[in-house]
């Protein structure tokens, strides 16, 4: 990592990435837009945004970005992912399109579309691990994460349910915190850049 | 406590959208190949544009059963038209719990003053504009989401790129405007000022921006995305040509590499026939469907 500034690669082939650009951008970061695997060159995490699932499937197939995705999660490369970014990073998935594919990297199952259709989206009271006041969360057509893996630790929840999650270098939420001005994930989400590149 | 229906979960879903292709779609199998083909929703409608024009007549919202039906085919979300003004159209495509509703010029209007108090509702609407004060006049009655008007059923662009670009151009005149001037400007836009004031800060509409009517090549695509466009529908260019799973494909590619001209070089070989279509401006005035919306 260059300097004290992160290098964010968003992935930018549908859905709600200039949103993340914005909420990086905010709190210091350089964030790129990424379509293309030569874009993913010498970033030092990556964001993996709200969109359709099965639309971004497809496009990360033919852009020839699925295997360099997947090796820089396996190699460490911190990445966070929401709502449909949370899907792409599921080791398992319900209710997903027949020959949909995940990156299978992080241990939790999620049901797409787990509250139902847009009018039962809602925004609800985010109770983070860390402390704090409660973040306002913005379910779309949200993920329901139903199983979580050993070792995965829950970093937010809605009531009694997992709401974001992490597991070594992955970061995943069900909801929208790039549509909110609270920024305190995508910072938690950074300090887990400095903290890797420091090593 | 939760909440449904805020203006952050209505315009939300449009974020959600953004890059994508909105397919017009009128039957479950094709719904299926829309998705299939990377389609970020679907739009159900018992006729697409070319059909109602080539038809006349009397253009309604879809039967239910339709839109059920095409409802269980996919799980990407659906759209379903209403006619401009007809409030309970609206109010029997949100008891189905579509996920968005066009309040659409391409049907007939039910009301000629009057377009649908959107506030009332827990769905979210799109809504057509030919430009920025019809844009803002649609946000103030409550829609979360915008579309150019373009022609529809035309497979003649040339009116959509008129449209975006009237909004994109008087959006730049407002970022260029002295505060004080604002008042005047929402006065001769006809639009209220506080989303005047809130568009000049932001240098885009308060609302997601899509564009439509018209559009039927990946280049087609590629172009409104270059001129500012969030996204694009295509309706009749898709089910109306040769191929239309390859071509539905090939939209989505152009959409996401918008500026990239090598790959839609490469997208859009081999995809056969476009929709025949029919240039705008052979079309006599009054079956012109932009001018639909007040």
């Amino acid at each position: 990592m260059a300097g004290s500034t992160p290098r964010v690669g968003v992935l930018a082939l549908q859905g709600a990435f200039r949103e993340h650009i914005n909420a990086l951008q905010r709190l210091g970061a350089d964030a790129i837009e990424v379509r293309t695997p030569a874009d993913l060159a010498g970033v030092d995490g990556i964001m993996l945004p709200g969109g359709e699932s099965t639309t971004m499937d497809l496009l990360l197939g033919s852009s020839g970005l699925r295997e360099p995705l997947a090796a820089a999660v396996a190699g460490g490369t911190p990445v966070f992912g929401t709502c449909a970014g949370l899907i792409l990073l599921a080791r398992d998935i319900e209710d997903g399109v027949e020959g949909q594919r995940t990156l299978q990297a992080l241990d939790v199952t999620a049901l797409r579309n787990g509250y139902g259709r847009q009018v039962k989206s809602f925004e609800g009271p985010v109770a983070l691990a860390a402390g704090g006041t409660d973040m306002v969360g913005i379910f779309i057509r949200a993920p329901r994460i139903t199983r979580v893996g050993e070792g995965v630790e829950i970093l937010a929840r809605l009531g009694d349910e997992p709401v974001a999650v992490r597991s070594g270098s992955i970061m995943a939420a069900t909801f929208h915190p790039e549509l909110t001005d609270d920024d305190r994930l995508h910072e938690v989400f950074l300090a887990g850049i400095t903290n890797s590149s420091g090593e | 406590m939760s909440e449904q229906g805020t203006m952050r979960i209505k315009g939300g879903l449009a974020e959600m959208l953004k890059g994508g292709v909105i397919m017009d779609v009128v039957d479950a199998e094709q719904a299926k190949i829309a998705e299939d083909a990377g389609a970020c929703a679907v739009m159900a409608l018992e006729r697409v544009p070319a059909d109602i024009r080539a038809d006349g007549g009397v253009a309604r919202m879809s039967d239910p059963d339709m839109i059920i039906g095409i409802q269980e085919a996919v799980s990407i979300p659906v759209m379903a038209k209403v006619r401009i003004g007809h409030f309970v159209e609206a109010q029997v495509i949100e008891s189905l719990e579509v996920d968005y509703i066009d309040e659409s010029e391409v049907l007939t209007p039910a009301d000629e003053a009057h377009h649908i108090d959107k506030w009332k509702f827990t769905i979210p609407f799109v809504c057509g504009a030919t430009n920025l004060g019809e844009a803002l006049r649609r946000i103030g009655e409550g829609a979360a989401m915008i579309r150019s008007k373009g022609e529809a059923g035309t497979g003649d662009v040339v009116e959509a790129v008129r449209h975006i670009r009237a909004i994109t151009g008087e959006i730049r005149q407002l970022q260029a405007m002295d505060p004080d001037e604002l008042y005047a400007r929402a006065k001769e836009l006809q639009a209220p000022l506080p989303l005047v004031q809130e568009t000049a800060r932001l240098g885009r509409l308060p609302v997601v921006l899509f564009t439509a009517g018209g559009v039927a090549t990946p280049a087609d695509c590629a172009l409104m995305m270059q001129l500012g466009s969030d996204g694009v529908f295509v309706g009749s260019g898709i089910f109306k040509s040769g191929d239309p799973a390859a071509r539905a494909r090939a939209c989505v590619e152009a959409t996401t590499h918008f500026r990239d001209a090598k790959k839609i070089a490469e997208v859009s070989k081999g995809l056969g026939e476009a929709m025949v279509g029919r240039s705008a401006k052979s079309i006599p005035e009054n079956e012109l469907l932009a001018g639909r919306g007040w």
